[in-house]
């Protein structure tokens, strides 16, 4: 029993992190059709945003809490500065053009953030660990959890619920499903399309900054944190279908679930583990759980 | 007259000698998550000391400007992108930048790629960095050598360590990383505890992949299952990642953690690291350094230069920089004064030693292309009034007592075991 409580356990945080940046990525693919293979490079400058913020606020004197406040300010000012330069500055030259550039275009914008990265804040680790002693600590089946781990889990289904509601609950939101559904026809009904191409995009980094710098205060914060979380988060959205709210919800827990049972009862299946979940899916549903078959546009 | 010839030639062969130079390729990561830990602190030890070769203001025997008069012109190289990359780049320095020699190599599995392709184009290599023991045990090189001991040594020395500090253990748990160096340095401290401690018994076996970053399950797995003894040889982010998440669970009250290579984190961590964890630096490395002239000149070169002492990865490059300057100054002497080949330059640093920061490094292994060196191993205390993470207990291993004899493979020797160690 208490095994089984500790996987789940274990599933549901490590999925709860996944989905925070999944999310964003499957966003940025449902309103602007771009797979955005740089996601992982502003979690990254997420982190270093919070990692950032958290060291003024100490340096300010400000209470330990606040510094949950400055892992907040950081991901802001990452959707803030960045999310419309590249979208407006960047990725609005390729609309139009084939997908595969857009990825293209993206991969060389994940370099050279990776060295941008190097350039703003160096190569040496930054800890900021304040925030992760917060909560104290949990008790679940028979095992002491860090309670900042399983704060996450709250922040996932806030954000989850947040997006659903902001895009079927509001009227800014069914503007986004219109563009989503076709951009040409809402641009006909006299949505500003371009406006909401940079919203989208925003929400979406900050998602990721978000991701980045809630991670920030568990890691050392330094080059290379990028890579695995995007890899990831491209399997949960290819189980969940690629712009599917409530498919990188089931993506992230499928593949938390999984990875959680794996390390558990047969370690290493670990990375198996997710790609071979991510396959019996694919086989079943080529286009991911959630995502409709569409009709070819002629 | 004919002396006065002789003296004439002498002086050109000077003169060309002075603006001769020696083209050293730098292989190291410059970028991604071995960056901060191994490959920046090793390039930039490589800066300094090799400016100060070029200044000639290293100490003897070492003081000949540059390498035995030409300046040394440093090519630095990013090992980031994996092997097949690494192969590429490797080419692209001896082929395109001309380059007389390569110093490079973090990555075990960079190192197994980058080895076979030196020794095809028959160009020198020094790999100074990775650990797994099968370059040389695997295969035979004429033009490849590696200047530090292998993986081998800091798992025998942990688990000696263990045995001569009367620590106990009857069950062991695991954590390494998916790949060449996690799965060796396991092997190699399951096989000398079950020579040292019969009848322990291993339980937990984890590895998560390399850069994983998340080790919330892994820690649940480890305290599922409690076991006496931690074995590690996580490092860089992953380690620093690892510890930040398992101390508030209180993994190490709970467990004796040892980790085989972990010196490098303890200036970044501070006070975060918790007391009492048994660790090696692959090494006599940093905290655990010998006390001598050379070491005092090199931690202060380094110190002065960075604000922060040596640790492991730059202790490893200077040892291999001091190796290949002595190789090239005797090939050159072998060759009447004039810069030596690379078959020169190996034929040269083939079964030689040299005294390092770190202590002597003999080339004895391999048939003299593999290292071995003196280690030593501590245990983290924190010392608030310094700051600074110390290491206590520091016991020293001679050269002989940790690694195998020539001609005998690391693994068989422990399985064997350790059959002609030396240890007194």
């Amino acid at each position: 029993m208490n095994t089984a409580l500790t996987i789940l356990a274990d599933g549901v945080a490590y999925a709860s992190w996944l989905f925070i940046v999944a999310l964003g990525l499957t966003l940025v693919f449902g309103v602007l059709k771009i797979l955005n293979v740089a996601h992982g490079s502003f979690y990254a400058v997420g982190a270093y945003a919070a990692a950032t913020f958290v060291a003024w606020f100490a340096t300010w004197g400000f209470a330990p809490w606040l510094s949950l406040i400055a892992l907040l300010l950081g991901s802001v000012a990452v959707a803030a500065l960045l999310a419309p330069l590249t979208e407006r500055g960047l990725l609005r030259v390729f609309y139009g053009r084939d997908e595969v550039l857009l990825v293209l275009v993206t991969y060389a914008l994940f370099l050279v953030l990776e060295d941008l990265m190097k350039l703003v804040w160096g190569v040496n680790p930054y800890f900021v660990t304040a925030p992760y002693g917060l909560f104290g600590n949990v008790q679940i089946g028979g095992q002491s959890y860090v309670g900042y781990d399983l704060a996450l889990v709250a922040v996932a289904i806030t954000c989850g619920l947040g997006v659903w509601w902001g895009l079927n609950r509001t009227r800014a939101g069914k503007v986004v499903l219109a563009v989503i559904h076709s951009a040409e026809i809402a641009a006909s009904m006299g949505v500003n399309v371009g406006r909401v191409y940079t919203f989208a995009f925003m929400f979406g980094i900050f998602l990721a900054a978000l991701g980045g710098a809630l991670t920030a205060p568990m890691i050392s914060v330094q080059p290379g944190v990028s890579v695995a979380v995007v890899i990831v988060s491209f399997a949960v959205v290819i189980i969940g279908g690629l712009g599917s709210i409530e498919g990188a919800a089931i993506g992230a827990l499928i593949v938390g679930m999984a990875r959680s049972l794996a390390v558990h009862t047969w370690p290493p299946a670990e990375l198996f583990s997710i790609y071979a979940a991510m396959a019996v899916v694919l086989i079943f549903r080529p286009e991911g759980l959630f995502q409709r078959v569409k009709a070819r546009r002629i | 007259m004919r002396i006065i010839a002789l003296a004439v030639s002498c002086l050109f062969a000077a003169s060309a000698s002075a603006q001769e130079t020696f083209k050293l390729g730098i292989v190291s990561f410059l970028s991604g998550p071995a960056a901060e830990s191994f490959g920046v602190p090793a390039v930039n030890g490589a800066k300094v000391v090799l400016e100060a070769f070029n200044k000639g203001q290293a100490p003897a025997p070492y003081n000949k400007t540059g390498f035995g008069g030409m300046r040394i012109e440093p090519v630095f190289v990013d090992e980031n992108g994996g092997a097949t990359k690494q192969v590429q780049e490797l080419r692209n320095l001896y082929d395109r930048e001309k380059v007389d020699a390569v110093v490079g190599y973090v990555g075990s599995g960079d190192c197994l790629a980058v080895a076979p392709a030196a020794e095809e184009m028959k160009k020198f290599l020094i790999l100074y960095d990775c650990g797994t023991p099968r370059i040389f045990e695997d295969g035979q090189y004429r033009y490849v050598f590696r200047t530090a001991s292998h993986a081998v040594m800091d798992n025998v020395a942990l688990a000696r360590y263990l045995k001569a500090r009367g620590i106990k253990f009857s069950t062991v748990n695991y954590i390494n990383q998916d790949y060449a160096w996690g799965h060796d340095s396991r092997n190699d401290f399951k096989a000398a505890a079950a020579q040292l401690f019969p009848g322990v018994k291993n339980q937990a076996d984890l590895l998560p992949k390399f850069g994983a970053g998340q080790y919330g399950t892994e820690i649940s797995a480890l305290l599922s299952q409690p076991a006496e003894l931690t074995h590690s040889s996580l490092w860089g982010g992953d380690l620093q990642a690892f510890i930040l998440q398992a101390a508030p669970r209180d993994l190490f009250k709970k467990t004796q953690v040892v980790f085989s290579a972990a010196d490098h984190v303890l200036p970044g961590l501070g006070d975060r690291m918790p007391d009492g964890v048994i660790l090696g630096a692959r090494g006599a490395y940093g905290l655990m350094s010998p006390k001598s002239a050379l070491n005092d000149w090199w931690w202060k070169l380094y110190s002065d230069a960075y604000k922060t002492y040596p640790v492991q990865a730059p202790y490893r490059m200077v040892q291999s920089l001091l190796g290949l300057k002595l190789a090239v100054e005797k090939a050159m002497a072998a060759n009447g004064g004039k810069k030596p080949t690379g078959e020169q330059i190996a034929a040269a640093l083939k079964g030689s030693e040299w005294e390092s920061p770190a202590g002597k490094i003999r080339m004895a292994l391999g048939d003299g292309h593999q290292a071995v060196q003196d280690t030593a191993i501590g245990r983290t205390k924190y010392d608030a009034a310094k700051k600074m993470v110390t290491l206590v207990d520091i016991q020293r291993f001679n050269a002989d007592c940790v690694n195998p004899p020539n001609g005998v493979k690391g693994e068989d020797w422990i399985k064997g075991g350790f059959k002609g160690a030396k240890c007194d």
